[in-house]
């Protein structure tokens, strides 16, 4: 059913009772042209976009547990698209653009906030690299500033200006960036793909993938029995490597986890994205009022979705050092999710040398930004059976080929990413 | 019809009233209240307003648990927004706001939420707001912003200090009631190392609330007794005032200290809060459990409160919160207040209780209806009586409180923070830990257990095994004889039927009943799509009060049991921690370490203006009087060098010393250009790759003996070219005999460059420094004249004679100042950062700005410089990848503006002339910039796609972040002296490039 | 784990004295090995959920490189070897 100003207010005099359940709780049909394993953001992006931009709406969507009880979940709901790299910018100003539109799109508030980012450095060093930065996006077309640190002051008053170990010289401020509401993101594509016919299945394990004598996938072994299926992609995060396996894919991914806090429910205080350059950490403001927050990988290879004090620490040790004026607000809440880092820290959307196999993986901590995108060009890939313009860097086979898409430089050390 | 302090009873000290304020009200209390049982004596029932609805709130509970009564403690910055009263020590002077209201507490627009309710429903938000587009962000969330959250964080900084402590212990036993006493007498007469922590200002748990008899002695009492004799054991220490909060990995436990947050004005000597990591070979939980409320029409009503809450306020605080008192139940609990109210001498309005029979016996006189159930309150910003049901009938009861009793909910947070589900009793009905940890027990009634009885005896044996485990016996003690009621259980009632006004599940969310039958409707129907589509449990409580509530909802909804929903996930914190206390001392100027070189105290005394680089503080220029700007003195330091000589500090650069047989072919296979043939006496600059074929760092090896090398290192490399090597041979090629460590702190360095320089270092070294006796790349050890050992190397940054110094760090200073002194007549300046780097932009020479970490040896220029022909070495094999040699790559190029008055920014992009901008167009970057006193304009390298074929070409540097476009003209790196006439001293001998020598 | 790390050298230490490099279980390849074995080498993780081999470098305190056994799903540490043994070690077990 369609959300509108008029079944608000029919179901308001009717004690809300004539609300239709948001998407079916089907079971397994025997067969499917595409199969998704994933009910994560990049899934149900996937089955939604298959259905509404390529038709393709015989669809399944199987989730090990609930849908969205992954990244898409567990995140810290930062939306922007200021990247360096010709891999990567036009791809994240795709899913910005898409993420403007995207409520009117699937009749969902998502409450997507652009309230900006402001990028935070300290050196010279630090300067020149978000000027590259925001020359790339402005060679794109994409609107960003440099501002200095008296600009800064005015936009964001309360940082540490006069007592702070790294001095604030300025930052890089991408407006349009933002914030959106990350579980409705899920619920929002799952309605939306429901709604034209994309079987959503939850509570559905993966076990195996089977493949016929010619080495081509023809479905999967589930919890829920054996379904069949023309095309399978795969969408599963940090457990990449786990349903790859069940194929004879190796993959250039390791798992780790990245804790993420919120605060206590506080009035309106800080009004941007921020992130620290002297440090990892990073801060928004839920509508709810929750401080949302921050830093750096655990760095030691996790299924876990759970991490440890040090980090918790060295975290809000870096918040304050930014914000002295967090120190007498309280964290109310970390959680852990679990990151398919990649070899490059950028992400792998592209076809397997496996037959009806297809991979969407490798996105690091920088996956929910990308929703919209990977969904998008994910569905490109597998109705086209090629590559949708704006991800046709990210494929599997640019490590052997020596086109690694490294915005920072790392090198092939997924947990320095 | 008030709240009011009992004549007599309770642990508070009547001999110390106290003063304190709420919302510019002054009341008194005692020492020993928190501020709600204060709040309640002084009969300010109405605390708070909710969040969505900002409907009245009072105090629900006597403890951590509290999702209503949240205020603002303190003043400007030191308030602390949603301050659980409950929980807070009264002290003389507390000042306490309430918040979520405007204009007032008693008035408070907000409320009108009310009357929206029917729009407001569970995940009304994601369904609206969307009409028109522009008005999400313009109107909308705006509105939302600020009428959601609770209090208000000023955003001042901290006047107040924190700290960190590590603890080890054998046992960390987790809360003072009955079982955490018991566990931890037990423990610490065997003689463990005991840690027993507790929330709590005063410890004891629930035997500070009941009217219970331990040993003939009254539980408070007996919970002193244990205490005491506790506190004179030498191996327990008593924590009080500590909260645990996390359960981590290997048995680690993160907890806070109160240390200061019950005193006006802290004192600076001591921190207000401290954060502990215990690290416990064994832990006892004994977080006792939390009564559950009752969901039923109107329970939110202030006055309505926990059963047991009403039992602490009157036997701990004496305090009644009413003078006629109504009790709703479905077990024994209810009785159990109801004597305790009677004991008070409160009228007891009447038990209703929603099982058809009881076996719990009812003071005399009180009212009990059986079977009943209340369907709605009356009253407004305080209860004024209730509407029970029995058997089709309605009564209308006047009452000024209301217990209410709805079971008990086991605290398992802390054991189920890694990963173990919570495990469902029937016969509990209760959600209890498993064990999923040998060095984690529950105890008492966190274990499931109710009667006092059992927890004394729980928390005693869960001791007993681990004593036994640490292989310490334990001695055998007679239980005491507990003399207590018994009651009995309560039979499940998740939601009292026949509402006849919203009945809440989470309060201080102001989620109702309603909003978790619209989520199961809507298909968010998994315990934890309910929570995140209505919010149930996501409160400052993280459900508390409101989860096992929610699941028996939910369960009696889809007709299954509690067991088949489940819970949500628990996380830390088990209750918020201020970021303050988990930051400690590091923050400001001590968020990371200061490192400064030997040489800081030269250069400050010489003028410098230092600049942070990485942890270092480094000399970035030295203004001489009437200079005005860091370029003036830039510039002119730069002049000096290139006419006179120059002093500049590199002790930063990173410096490993390497000693060994094997140390030449291990370095052979470190760096990618070929280093074991490397002479004695000789330096040698290098490159060493990541195994991707990308360059990690430069610098240069010096060999001093055969089997004794000098390494430098990009100062912010320096720690990880370590690691690298430390890597590489340990991990690979152990069987190398090597050895190498760091002395980048043993040695202080200094660079002298300039036409002048050998004249200087001439005066002061006792060696013969002409090119025959210390030619271009000559590495040794010399004397000074001085009397000292030091190393001397011919090499240089800046592209003019020059050498390197290096001298025992502690000698530094002393040895500069003579240099200074020697090179007087010679017009010696000390120059910086600033001057250094342009000094290397000039003649082409790369720092980390241009070595990205995408770049190869050849993209830098140093293609030839790679030893292919050697068996192996690290970055070879993938270094001839298609992507890494083709022709497009990006190569380093100098950049000269057409227009001189243009600067080329570092950062900017290159276009080709008449390209339109775009990613595909991109040509490349600017990666460092300066302004060349030498030409006299700016000068810029940069990674330009086929960039060595494209010298002459012209090239739009695109900048257009910084407003800039214009064009510039593509040249080689080398802007000064190309043919490197100067670098060897003497014009007239024959020249070769540099970097050819370099890698010779 | 990941709280305490018992370093065979210095004891039982908090996991912020280490820096975590990832993966121990591929070996270097020789020289000669294909540009494929190179390439997976530097590139493929076999990131198991349970039980992973893995490099910890104690950088705060001996300096060695450590291999630590731990389960990547439950945190529990199994074994903690120096490198170099640990290199040794898997040489001898080749010949």
């Amino acid at each position: 059913m369609r959300y509108s100003a008029l079944s608000i207010l029919r179901n308001a005099l009717s004690g809300n009772r004539g609300w239709k359940p948001a998407w079916r709780e089907p079971d397994p049909k025997p067969h499917y042209d595409v199969i998704i394993v994933g009910g994560g953001g990049h899934g149900l992006a996937t089955a939604y976009y298959l259905a509404k931009e390529y038709g393709i709406t015989n669809v399944a969507v199987l989730e090990k547990g609930y849908i969205g009880s992954g990244n898409v979940g567990r995140n810290t709901t930062i939306i922007r698209s200021n990247y360096i790299l010709e891999g990567n910018e036009p791809f994240y100003e795709f899913s910005l653009k898409l993420w403007e539109g995207l409520e009117q799109d699937f009749n969902f508030n998502a409450m997507v906030s652009q309230r900006g980012i402001v990028n935070l450095f300290h050196d010279d060093s630090g300067r020149d690299h978000y000027a590259r930065r925001g020359n790339a996006m402005m060679i794109h077309g994409v609107e960003a500033a440099l501002l200095n640190r008296e600009q800064v002051k005015a936009l964001v008053p309360y940082l540490n200006y006069d007592h702070a170990r790294f001095p604030i010289m300025g930052a890089l401020y991408q407006k349009r960036a933002g914030t959106v509401r990350h579980d409705a993101v899920a619920w929002g594509y799952a309605r939306g793909a429901d709604s034209r016919g994309v079987d959503i299945i939850q509570n559905c394990e993966v076990t195996g993938i089977r493949r016929d004598a010619s080495g081509r996938v023809t479905g999967v072994e589930t919890s829920r029995g054996f379904i069949g299926c023309n095309k399978l992609g795969l969408a599963a995060a940090g457990n990449t490597s786990t349903v790859g396996r069940m194929a004879g894919l190796e993959l250039p991914i390791e798992s780790h986890v990245l804790q993420a806090f919120v605060s206590e429910g506080l009035k309106p205080a800080v009004h941007h994205v921020l992130t620290y350059g002297g440090g990892h950490f990073y801060i928004s403001q839920s509508d709810k009022g929750g401080l949302v927050f921050g830093a750096s990988l655990d760095y030691f290879p996790s299924y876990a979705q759970r991490g440890n004090l040090a980090t918790v620490e060295e975290t809000i040790e870096e918040g304050v050092s930014l914000i002295p004026g967090l120190s007498r607000a309280r964290v109310l809440r970390s959680w852990g999710g679990v990151m398919d880092m990649s070899m490059d820290g950028s992400p792998i959307i592209d076809r397997t040398p496996i037959d009806n196999l297809y991979l969407n993986c490798g996105w690091c901590y920088g996956g929910f930004k990308a929703t919209p995108a990977s969904g998008f060009t994910f569905a490109h890939l597998l109705a086209k059976g090629e590559s949708h313009e704006v991800s046709r860097f990210m494929r599997l086979d640019r490590f052997a080929r020596g086109y690694a898409i490294d915005e920072a430089g790392k090198g092939p050390q997924p947990n320095l990413h | 019809m008030t709240g009011f302090r009992l004549t007599s009873g309770g642990l508070i000290d009547r001999s110390r009233p106290v003063s304190f304020s709420f919302d510019g009200k002054t009341f008194k209390g005692f020492e020993g209240d928190t501020l709600a049982s204060a709040l309640i004596a002084n009969d300010q029932l109405l605390v708070g307003r909710s969040f969505k609805y900002h409907r009245p709130r009072g105090v629900l509970t006597a403890g951590s648990s509290e999702p209503n009564a949240l205020v603002t403690i303190g003043t400007g910055p030191r308030s602390e927004p949603n301050t659980r009263a409950t929980v807070a020590e009264l002290y003389g002077g507390l000042t306490s706001r309430s918040q979520n209201r405007w204009p007032s507490l008693n008035v408070d627009i907000g409320s009108l939420n009310s009357l929206l309710s029917p729009f407001l429903g569970a995940g009304f938000y994601y369904k609206t707001f969307m009409w028109p587009k522009a008005f999400w962000e313009k109107v909308y969330e705006p509105f939302i912003r600020m009428a959601a959250g609770l209090g208000k964080l000023t955003l001042e900084r901290d006047p107040d200090r924190y700290e960190k402590a590590w603890a080890h212990c054998d046992l960390l036993v987790v809360g003072a009631g009955p079982a955490g006493l018991a566990a931890a007498l037990k423990a610490g007469r065997a003689g463990l190392r005991v840690i027993l922590a507790d929330e709590d200002f005063q410890p004891g748990g629930s035997l500070l609330s009941v009217a219970a008899t331990i040993g003939g002695t009254p539980a408070a009492l007996y919970a002193k007794t244990v205490l005491d004799e506790l506190k004179s054991l030498a191996n327990v220490t008593l924590m009080p005032r500590t909260t645990v909060f996390g359960w981590y990995d290997d048995n680690v436990f993160g907890a806070v200290e109160k240390v200061q947050k019950h005193v006006a004005e802290p004192s600076h000597a001591k921190p207000v809060e401290r954060l502990w990591r215990v690290v416990a070979r064994h832990a006892i939980l004994a977080t006792g459990a939390i009564e559950r409320p009752l969901v039923f029409g109107g329970n939110d009503r202030p006055g309505v409160m926990t059963a047991s809450a009403v039992s602490t306020y009157l036997n701990r605080y004496g305090v009644s919160p009413g003078e006629k008192v109504a009790v709703f139940t479905n077990g024994g609990t209810g009785y159990r207040t109801a004597r305790d109210l009677k004991a008070a001498g409160i009228e007891v309005a009447a038990i209703v209780d929603t099982r058809a029979s009881a076996t719990d016996r009812a003071p005399e006189g009180v009212r009990v209806m059986l079977n009943a159930a209340i369907v709605d309150t009356k009253g407004g910003k305080r209860i004024k009586g209730i509407v029970v049901e029995r058997a089709g009938f309605e009564e209308e009861i006047e009452c000024d409180a209301l217990a209410v009793s709805g079971g008990w909910s086991p605290v398992i947070h802390l054991a189920c923070q890694r990963g173990a589900k919570p495990v469902w009793s029937d016969e509990k009905q209760a959600f209890l830990a498993p064990q999923s940890d040998a060095r984690l027990t529950v105890a008492g009634s966190a274990a499931g257990l109710e009667t006092l009885t059992e927890a004394l005896a729980d928390g005693a044996a869960k001791a007993e095994a681990v004593i036994a485990a640490l292989g310490k016996t334990a001695a055998a003690e007679a239980a005491l004889a507990v003399e207590d009621v018994a009651y009995s259980r309560h039979q499940p009632v998740w939601y009292v039927g026949g509402a006849r006004s919203k009945a809440f599940v989470d309060y201080q969310n102001d989620v109702h009943v309603k909003d978790l039958a619209l989520a199961e409707r809507e298909a968010y129907s998994s315990i934890e799509l309910s929570k995140r589509y209505t919010t149930s449990g996501m409160a400052t409580d993280q459900g508390k009060i409101a989860n096992v509530n929610a699941t028996g909802i939910i369960a009696s909804m889809k007709g299954v049991s509690p067991a088949d929903v489940g819970t949500t996930t628990f996380r830390p914190f088990y209750t918020p921690v201020s970021l303050g206390t988990i930051a400690g001392t590091s923050r400001d100027r001590h968020g990371r370490p200061i490192r400064r070189s030997p040489l800081h105290g030269w250069a400050e005394k010489n003028g410098a203006s230092f600049v942070e680089a990485g942890l270092w503080y480094r000399s970035s220029y030295f203004l001489k009087a009437g200079e005005k700007t860091w370029r003036e003195a830039c510039d002119r330091e730069v002049l000096n060098v290139r006419a006179n000589a120059g002093i500049c500090d590199v002790s930063t650069l990173g410096k490993i010393e390497i000693f060994g047989p094997d140390a030449a072919e291990f370095l052979n296979r470190l760096y990618c250009n070929p280093m074991l043939k490397l002479p004695v006496g000789k330096a040698r600059y290098g490159l060493m790759l990541r195994e991707d074929g990308m360059v990690h760092d430069d610098g240069t090896l010096s060999r001093l003996a055969p089997d004794h090398f000098f390494m430098t290192t990009t100062t912010s490399m320096a720690g990880e070219v370590l690691s690298h090597m430390e890597f590489y041979h340990q991990a690979y090629w152990p069987e190398l005999k090597l050895r190498f460590v760091s002395v980048s702190d043993q040695w202080a360095q200094m660079s002298i460059a300039g036409p002048k320089s050998r004249a200087i270092l001439q005066k002061l070294v006792d060696a013969d420094l002409s090119d025959d006796g210390f030619p271009f790349l000559a590495a040794r050890e010399v004397r000074l004249k001085a009397g000292l050992s030091v190393r001397l190397f011919r090499i240089s940054f800046s592209g003019e004679l020059a050498y390197e110094l290096a001298v025992p760090a502690s000698y530094g200073e002393a040895v500069a100042d003579l240099v200074m002194a020697e090179g007087a007549e010679f017009g010696l300046q000390p120059y910086g950062l600033e001057a250094l780097n342009v000094l290397r932009i000039e003649k082409g020479h790369v720092t980390h700005a241009e070595l990205n970490g995408t770049v190869t040896p050849d993209d830098a220029g140093f293609g030839k410089m790679m030893g292919m022909s050697k068996p192996d070495f690290v970055g070879k094999q993938l270094s001839s990848r298609f992507g890494l040699t083709a022709a497009d790559r990006l190569q380093l190029v100098g950049l000269k503006p057409l227009d001189p008055k243009n600067e080329i920014r570092a950062g900017a992009h290159l276009l080709k002339e008449g390209a339109e901008p775009s990613m595909a167009n991109d040509q490349g970057i600017v990666t460092s910039n300066c302004f060349s006193p030498v030409l006299g304009h700016p000068v810029a390298l940069a990674l330009l796609k086929s960039g060595r074929e494209r010298i002459g070409e012209t090239i739009i540097v695109f900048d257009r972040l910084r407003g800039d476009e214009f064009p510039a003209t593509v040249c080689s790196p080398v802007f000064v002296d190309p043919d490197n006439l100067k670098l060897k001293g003497a014009v007239d001998e024959p020249a070769a490039p540099q970097r050819k020598e370099a890698a010779e | 784990m990941a709280s305490l790390i018992t370093c065979p050298h210095c004891g039982t230490r908090p996991k912020e004295e280490f820096a975590i490099k990832g993966d121990a279980s591929r070996t270097r390849p020789s020289p000669a090995a294909s540009a494929e074995e190179w390439q997976k080498f530097v590139y493929i993780r076999d990131n198991p959920k349970g039980r992973n081999i893995e490099y910890w470098h104690h950088v705060l305190g001996c300096r060695r490189w450590l291999v630590v056994d731990r389960d990547t799903l439950t945190h529990e540490v199994f074994a903690v070897t120096d490198a170099a043994e640990h290199a040794l070690g898997r040489a001898e077990g080749a010949r």
